[in-house]
């Protein structure tokens, strides 16, 4: 009778045999192993992963952003009027899904929190196997999103997020950004502000203590600056403070001609407000008419402001009153399906499901790097801002980009903005290098 | 100088706010003994009673212009509202006051929101320990929030001052400094006067009449009161009712200071409380002087001078101050012997 002994090396040997082959089923069924990367649609639908601010601050943007892409599904699908596609350069797209697959979504509501996005995006990656996730109404959201798509190893649609830190120090290859950023703005907005207020002003910054305000500050000081303004002062103030009067009285006496609100949403709604009530719009100082410029406009958050904003120049990424061939295109279908014209966050995220579609169409996969090569260096037109590209570098999008003011005489409650300027696109670009990081290599999630 | 006029006029209108809604939490505390969170949804429920008179009042007639189509080739509406329709330059004026009428919307509304409040939900929470009362008022409050936001949306809804009061009133020609020096809103000083005149009518009416008699007999020996024959539970109802309309009243004068969304109750409510906490627990004077206190250091440490000195002192003014207060005088600065010390 052999004697059954215990070495300590068997032992070890056995154990690690025993757990590769218990572990080997799980590894060969599991979705990242037999797709060759992360959600690979097996069937006849892929899903699309839509994180938008279905609560919170935003929640009325984050709509208008749902209902963008519900009829980019629609028209990539083949249903409705086609929209954009019918006036889109790219003609990959047939009608008939991507890839012959039909378009599904999931949706996550991000609550414009970070934490609160990530956990939405990561559940639609993990439990409803979203191959893309796009959307979203802040910058904090948006780099935070795009750093767990880097992670996961899926593609990132940026929604509306205007911190040159998203395409920019904080940018991954997995990311793509079709809205502009501050850097933009501020390119954009120095040379009308020189027009119409001249080139020996005096500024005083309002700004918003986070990222996007920071950008905000750094760029239109920049451009003012090299105009030949003045700052007289750059005051940080809390996100969502409510009462910005303690931080406006100040200004009454501080010799600044210009306010500049580096606010956005409710902070943008109260500051300017509050700034008109003050008499800043009608005050003189130094001889000159006091101006206020609120460098980036919403117009949904415009209309939040009622008749303050008559007169105030700010940049915004499109806007419906555009005339071109794809504005008309959206508008019309937007218009059509909701009774009401879509805002420029509906827009950059409508445009920015049908290039992802589009560059799945292109490439013949779904995968991240293969999808993400098929939309650096993209050039179109069709899609409401002129010719533009996706930059390979950055993974930015060049367009051009519109300074606004707010109108005297509105016709309706949406019609609150008037495009004063077309900036062309040369005007608005600069070298990857000057915003910093690095893209990184792509992650298919295996 | 003019600069620190400038912030004493801030602080005195902020803290108008504050001490409003710390004195509906004060009374509520005081007699019922309940520590209210959901007294800024009560601030924000008055100020949409001001959204909602505007609303009603600009209901639209349509007439269809089949001449001119919308960009997404729909006829295009012209829009009217029916009271400028039927009323002429009268339905304008009222249009233009709207806020200001609002009040008398607002009073009977937020009197019956708040008795439903006591009598629904509240009553039942009024032995049980703090923590628990909290948490169904503050899960009250959000209830409240996403009612009004599903309604409303969550963008704020402008609303103006009537055009009168648009404009600036220059208080340096009154203090001897040149004119246009220091020139100040003039909704946000009748908002002051409009709050001090709505803390001395609840002064008055707590200390003049019978029924703030019997309430103030009730908040110091609720027991004896109740063995007297007097129906103490009735009047403290009444009572929750009032502190809900002062509130509401603070919300819809507020409103073309700040434009109203689902929200602003919650920015209120925590600053609120601190005011309540610095003034002393239970006490009337206390939070309201803490409120027009705290609204003027606020405004003072947003100076750029200050800052300069002590960065981000703006920030956290208002809690640095309650923990010194706290520290020195643990009662807060008119605190009662006995309230919340059991």
């Amino acid at each position: 009778m052999s004697e059954f002994k215990i070495t300590r090396r068997g032992l070890l040997q056995s154990t690690a045999a025993a757990g590769a082959v218990l572990a080997a089923p799980t590894i060969f069924s599991s979705k990242a192993f037999a797709a060759g990367y992360l959600n690979e649609p097996k069937g006849k639908t892929v899903t699309f992963g839509f994180n938008v601010p279905q609560t919170g601050a935003y929640a009325d943007e984050g709509a208008d952003e749902l209902r963008a892409y519900q009829l980019a599904v629609e028209h990539i699908n083949g249903e409705g009027d086609g929209g954009m596609l019918n006036t889109f350069s790219s003609k990959a797209l047939k009608g008939n899904g991507v890839n012959g697959k039909k378009v599904v979504y999931v949706t996550g509501d991000t609550q414009t929190k970070s934490d609160a996005a990530r956990a939405s995006a990561k559940r639609m990656i993990e439990k409803d196997g979203a191959i893309m996730i796009t959307g979203g109404s802040s910058s904090g959201v948006a780099i935070a999103v795009q750093g767990l798509c880097q992670d996961a190893g899926v593609i990132f649609m940026a929604g509306l997020t205007h911190s040159n830190d998203t395409t920019g120090k904080d940018k991954r290859a997995n990311g793509f950004r079709h809205f502009f950023n501050t850097e933009m703005t501020g390119a954009a907005l120095a040379p009308v502000l020189k027009k119409n207020f001249g080139s020996d002003r005096v500024a005083y910054h309002l700004t918003a203590d986070y990222t996007w305000g920071w950008s905000q500050e750094g760029s239109i000081k920049k451009y003012t600056e090299e105009l030949g303004w003045k700052t007289a002062s750059a005051v940080r103030t809390p996100l969502g403070a409510g009462d910005f009067s303690q931080y406006i009285t100040p200004v009454l006496n501080s010799g600044a001609d210009v306010l500049v609100l580096n606010h956005y949403g409710r902070d943008m709604v109260n500051s300017l407000t509050q700034a008109v009530q003050f008499g800043l719009r009608d005050k003189q100082v130094n001889g000159k008419d006091f101006a206020i410029v609120v460098p980036l406009y919403s117009r949904l958050m415009a209309q939040g402001a009622g008749e303050n904003v008559k007169g105030i120049f700010g940049s915004t990424n499109w806007h419906w009153s555009l005339q071109d061939e794809g504005s008309q295109a959206f508008v019309k279908s937007f218009g059509k399906k909701y009774g009401f014209p879509p805002s420029q966050a509906a827009h950059t995220t409508y445009c920015q499901a049908i290039l992802y579609a589009d560059a799945c169409q292109r490439a013949g996969t779904f995968r991240p790097s293969g999808v993400g090569k098929a939309l650096e260096g993209f050039k179109f037109d069709g899609l409401g801002n002129g010719p533009t590209e996706y930059r390979a570098e950055d993974h930015q999008c060049f367009k051009d980009v519109l300074v606004v003011k707010g109108k005297e005489n509105p016709t309706s409650k949406f019609d609150v903005l008037e495009v004063v300027e077309v900036t062309p696109r040369a005007q608005v670009e600069y070298p990857a290098s000057l915003l910093g990081g690095e893209l990184g290599p792509y992650n298919d999630g295996k | 100088m003019d600069a620190i006029l400038l912030q004493i006029l801030n602080g005195l209108d902020k803290g108008g706010a504050y001490a409003l809604i710390a004195l509906g939490l004060t009374i509520i505390f005081g007699t019922l003994g309940v520590v209210n969170f959901a007294h800024g949804a009560l601030f924000m429920l008055g100020a949409f009673c001001a959204v909602a008179v505007k609303a009603v009042l600009n209901i639209q007639m349509v007439t269809i212009d089949p001449t001119k189509m919308t960009p997404w080739g729909a006829p295009m509406e012209i829009r009217q509202p029916y009271v400028e329709v039927w009323f002429g330059d009268f339905g304008t004026t009222l249009l233009d006051f709207s806020v200001p009428v609002s009040i008398l919307l607002a009073i009977p509304i937020m009197l019956i929101i708040g008795i439903a409040m006591e009598r629904g939900l509240i009553r039942y929470f009024y032995k049980r320990p703090h923590a628990e009362q909290i948490l169904v008022t503050f899960g009250l409050a959000i209830v409240l929030q996403e009612i009004v936001k599903s309604y409303f949306g969550a963008n704020p809804i402008p609303q103006p001052a009537p055009d009168m009061a648009n404009g600036m009133i220059d208080f340096g020609i009154l203090v001897g400094f040149d004119a246009g020096n220091v020139v100040y809103p003039a909704w946000r000083f009748i908002y002051f006067l409009f709050s001090t005149a709505v803390i001395a009518a609840v002064f008055a009416f707590l200390q003049f009449t019978t029924f703030g008699m019997v309430v103030r007999a009730g908040m110091a020996d609720r027991e004896t009161v109740g063995l007297l024959g007097i129906d103490i539970d009735r009047r403290f109802t009444i009572v929750f009712g009032m502190a809900a309309v002062v509130a509401g009243l603070a919300g819809t004068m507020y409103t073309p200071i700040l434009s109203p969304d689902y929200h602003m109750g919650m920015d209120f409510l925590v600053l609120s409380f601190v005011v309540v906490v610095v003034g002393g627990m239970g006490s009337l004077g206390g939070a309201v002087s803490a409120g027009f206190l705290l609204g003027i250091l606020q405004s003072f440490a947003s100076m750029n001078e200050v800052k300069a000195i002590l960065p981000g002192i703006d920030q956290i003014i208002i809690y640095l101050i309650a923990v010194v207060v706290l520290l020195v005088r643990p009662r807060g600065l008119m605190g009662r012997r006995g309230v919340m010390e059991q």
